[in-house]
C-alpha cells in the first residue's frame, strides 16, 4: 500500500561543463568574512567558520550534528514523520512517492501519529544515546499539520527534555503559528526559501493553498514569499535560530540565490544552506519529467562559495529523508519500526541518566580535539608563513567511516568526502555519493558500472585517499587523472591531505595545471 | 450531491481537517467521503475544500465521476510526460 509521501528530489546526474562564474563579493557584504581577511570559506577549519557567530548561537550549534562538521561524527539526529499534509506544491517534489531505498528529503516509509512518534523517539534515544536532535520535517509541511506537529512537540518537551527540537517548514503558515512554536523550546527553525522574486517563484511553485483557496502562478509565489520573509523576521525577533535552506535549480534560481542569501542573512538567518536539486526522471517530479537538470559539483561549489562565510558549516549536509534515524549519512530507521518499538520497554528517566553520561564524555572528547586543533593551527600557520609560495589549489577525495580519519577501503565507500588543499591550508568542500565499487557488476540497468559511477563523481579530484585500494581500480583511476593513495591509512584527514599536497608540490605537480581530467 | 475519494489517494490527511461537514474520514486503503454528509462545501466556502488542497490529480471525483483536478492541472506536467 502506498503511504502518504512527499518526495523532494535529488541531484547531480549530468556533469555539465558549465560552471558558474567565480563567485566573489557576496561574502563581505554579508558580514560573514573571517576577520583575517581571507576570502570567506577558503581558509581554516569549521571552528573558524563558526567564529563569526555570536557566542550564544555558537553554543547552541556546536554540538548539533546538522550544523557542526565536527559534531556530526559524534551526535545523531532523527526525524519523525508526523506531518503528511502539505499546503504548497514544489516542482521538485512528487506527492505520490514512497520508496524504502530512497534517501532524500520528503521521502518516508511509515507515517506516525504523535503518540507513536513520541514512543519511537524515546526508543531511539534510549538505544542511541548520541541522538540529541529531533526534527519534524514532513513528509509534508509541519505547519500544514499544526495539531499533529505541536502535539508531538508538547509531549516530547514534557517527557524528554534532553532532546533538542527542530522544525523545517516552507514558511507559508509560519506567521500564524509563531506563538505556538515558541511555547516548546524550539530553538531552531529551518525555512526553505528558494526565491524572493515572484517571477522566479512562479517557476518553482505551481500552487499554494491559502485562505481556503488554491492559488496558482505568480500570485501564489508572491504570497508564499511574503509569508516566508515575515516568518523569518518574527522568528529572529523572538530569538529563535533560523536556518534557510535553498534548492539550487540551474537556470531557474541559481543566480538569484546570491541575492536570497544577502537578504536572509541581513534579516538575521544565522545560516544559509544551498542544496543541489535532485531531479531524476524516475522520481516523477515536474523537474524530473521535464528534463530540468541539477547542478554539477562545480556549479554547486561555486554558488556555495559565493554565498560564503559560514557555508562550510553545512558542507556535510546529506539531505536526509524525512524519517531518517542515526548519524548523518546513515539511516537506522529499519531498527525502529513500530512493530519493533512495540516490543521495547523503555524507562526514559533511567535512559536519560545514561544519555547524560555519554554526552558528557563526547563533549570532553570534542573539547580536547578543539584544543589540540587550535594549537596545531597556530604551528601550521607559522610554518606556512615561512616557506610557502602561492600554488594552485587541488581537490582530493577521502574514503572515511567517520571520526575524522582515513579509515575506509576504496571499494567499500558509498560516499567520498572532498577536500581542497591550497597554500592557505585544507578545507572541507562537501561529500559525493557513489555505489560501493565492491558491490560490483553492471547493476541499476543504466549500463554504468559502480567503478564508472565513482570515476564520474570524483571528477575534478586529483587524488583519492583511502585505507586500502585494490589493484583493479588502480589503472582506471590513474587514467582518469585521479591518483589512488593508500599510504595514509588511519591518519587524520586534514594532515594526510596536506601531506599529499606537499608531496605533489615536491614532485612539481603544482606548478602547472594538470591536463584536463578524463571523465568516464 | 457529494464527492468521492478514489484509490489514487495517498492518505496525506490534508483534506480531513478542512471539511466543514466532517464528511471525510480515515479508512483503509484510503480516506473516504461520507456521501450523506458531503454537501460539496455549499454555503460554507466558495471552493470545495478537499479539492482545493488535494495534491493528487484525479483522486477526488464529483458526482458525475469527473476528476475535480484532472491530470496535469496541479503539477503542470505535460500529459505526454505523465503517460510515459
Amino acid at each position: 500500500m502506498q503511504k502518504p509521501v512527499i518526495n523532494i528530489a535529488v541531484a547531480e546526474k549530468h556533469p555539465h561543463p558549465s560552471p558558474l562564474p567565480e563567485g566573489e563579493g557576496v561574502s563581505g557584504a554579508l558580514g560573514a568574512t573571517s576577520k583575517s581577511g581571507c576570502a570567506a570559506g577558503s581558509c581554516g577549519s569549521t571552528d573558524k567558520q563558526m567564529n563569526h557567530l555570536p557566542e550564544h548561537i555558537r553554543d547552541k550549534v556546536k554540538n548539533h550534528p546538522c550544523y557542526s562538521e565536527e559534531a556530526h561524527h559524534y551526535f545523531a539526529r532523527m526525524h519523525v514523520a508526523v506531518a503528511p499534509a502539505c499546503n504548497i506544491q514544489c516542482n521538485y517534489c512528487n506527492r505520490k512517492y514512497d520508496c524504502a531505498n530512497e534517501s532524500r528529503p520528503g521521502v518516508v516509509s511509515e507515517l506516525h501519529h504523535p503518540v507513536q512518534a513520541v514512543k519511537k523517539v524515546l526508543a531511539v534515544a534510549a538505544n542511541i544515546p548520541q541522538m540529541t536532535v529531533l526534527g519534524i520535517a514532513g513528509p509534508g509541511d509541519p505547519l500544514a499539520n499544526p495539531a499533529r506537529t505541536f502535539e508531538t512537540f508538547r509531549m516530547l518537551s514534557e517527557q524528554a527534555p534532553d532532546i533538542k527540537l527542530c522544525v523545517s517548514t516552507n514558511g507559508l503558515m509560519l506567521p500564524e503559528n509563531i506563538d505556538e512554536l515558541t511555547k516548546y523550546n524550539i530553538d531552531h527553525v529551518t525555512i526553505t526559501i528558494n526565491c524572493v522574486d515572484p517571477d522566479v517563484g512562479a517557476q518553482i511553485y505551481p500552487w499554494i493553498f491559502w485562505k481556503n483557496k488554491r492559488i496558482k502562478g505568480r500570485e501564489a509565489a508572491a504570497i508564499l514569499i511574503e509569508q516566508q520573509q515575515k516568518g523569518l523576521e518574527m522568528l529572529v525577533a523572538r530569538g529563535i535560530l533560523v536556518k534557510v535552506n535553498s534548492v539550487m535549480i540551474p537556470g531557474v534560481n541559481d543566480k538569484h540565490l546570491e541575492e536570497v542569501s544577502k537578504i536572509v542573512k541581513a534579516k538575521g538567518a544565522f545560516l544559509h544552506n544551498v542544496m543541489p536539486l535532485i531531479s531524476e526522471a524516475e522520481h516523477g517530479t515536474y523537474y524530473g519529467l521535464t528534463g530540468q537538470r541539477g547542478p554539477t559539483h562545480d556549479e554547486l561549489q561555486a554558488l556555495q562559495d559565493a554565498c560564503a562565510g559560514d557555508m562550510n558549516m553545512m558542507r556535510h549536509c546529506r539531505q536526509c529523508r524525512a524519517d531518517a534515524v542515526g548519524m548523518l549519512g546513515e539511516d537506522r530507521g529499519a531498527e525502529f519500526t513500530m512493530d519493533k518499538i512495540a516490543q521495547m520497554d523503555i524507562n526514559y528517566p533511567e535512559a536519560m541518566k545514561m544519555r547524560a553520561e555519554v554526552h558528557a564524555s563526547i563533549n570532553a572528547e570534542l573539547e580536547a580535539k578543539r584544543l589540540a586543533k587550535e594549537s596545531k593551527v597556530q604551528v601550521v600557520s607559522i610554518q606556512g608563513l615561512k616557506k610557502k609560495t602561492k600554488s594552485r589549489p587541488v581537490l582530493m577525495a577521502v574514503a572515511t567511516k567517520g571520526s575524522g580519519l582515513i579509515n575506509e577501503h576504496f571499494g567499500h565507500a558509498s560516499e567520498f568526502l572532498i577536500y581542497e588543499a591550497s597554500t592557505d591550508g585544507v578545507r572541507f568542500i562537501g561529500h559525493r555519493k557513489t555505489r560501493p565499487y565492491c558491490e560490483g557488476g553492471d547493476t541499476c540497468g543504466d549500463g554504468e558500472s559502480a567503478l564508472d559511477t565513482t570515476l564520474r563523481v570524483l571528477a575534478g579530484c586529483e587524488a583519492v585517499l583511502c585505507s586500502k585500494v585494490g589493484y583493479e581500480p588502480w589503472g582506471p583511476l590513474e587514467a582518469a587523472g585521479i591518483q589512488p593513495n593508500g599510504e595514509h591509512a588511519m591518519e587524520v584527514i586534514e594532515d594526510a591531505v596536506l601531506a599529499v599536497y606537499e608531496e605533489m608540490r615536491a614532485a612539481g605537480k603544482l606548478d602547472a595545471k594538470v591536463e584536463e581530467q578524463k571523465v568516464a | 450531491m457529494s464527492f468521492e475519494i478514489i484509490e489514487s489517494c495517498t492518505n496525506c490527511w490534508a483534506c480531513e481537517p478542512l471539511c466543514p461537514s466532517k464528511a471525510i474520514y480515515e479508512a483503509k486503503p484510503h480516506f473516504l467521503i461520507d456521501a450523506e454528509k458531503c454537501n460539496e462545501c455549499a454555503g460554507d466556502f466558495e471552493d470545495s475544500q478537499c479539492a482545493s488542497i488535494c495534491p493528487i490529480e484525479g483522486a477526488i471525483l464529483n458526482e458525475e465521476g469527473v476528476p475535480l483536478n484532472p491530470p496535469g492541472s496541479l503539477t503542470c506536467i505535460p500529459l505526454h510526460r505523465l503517460a510515459a
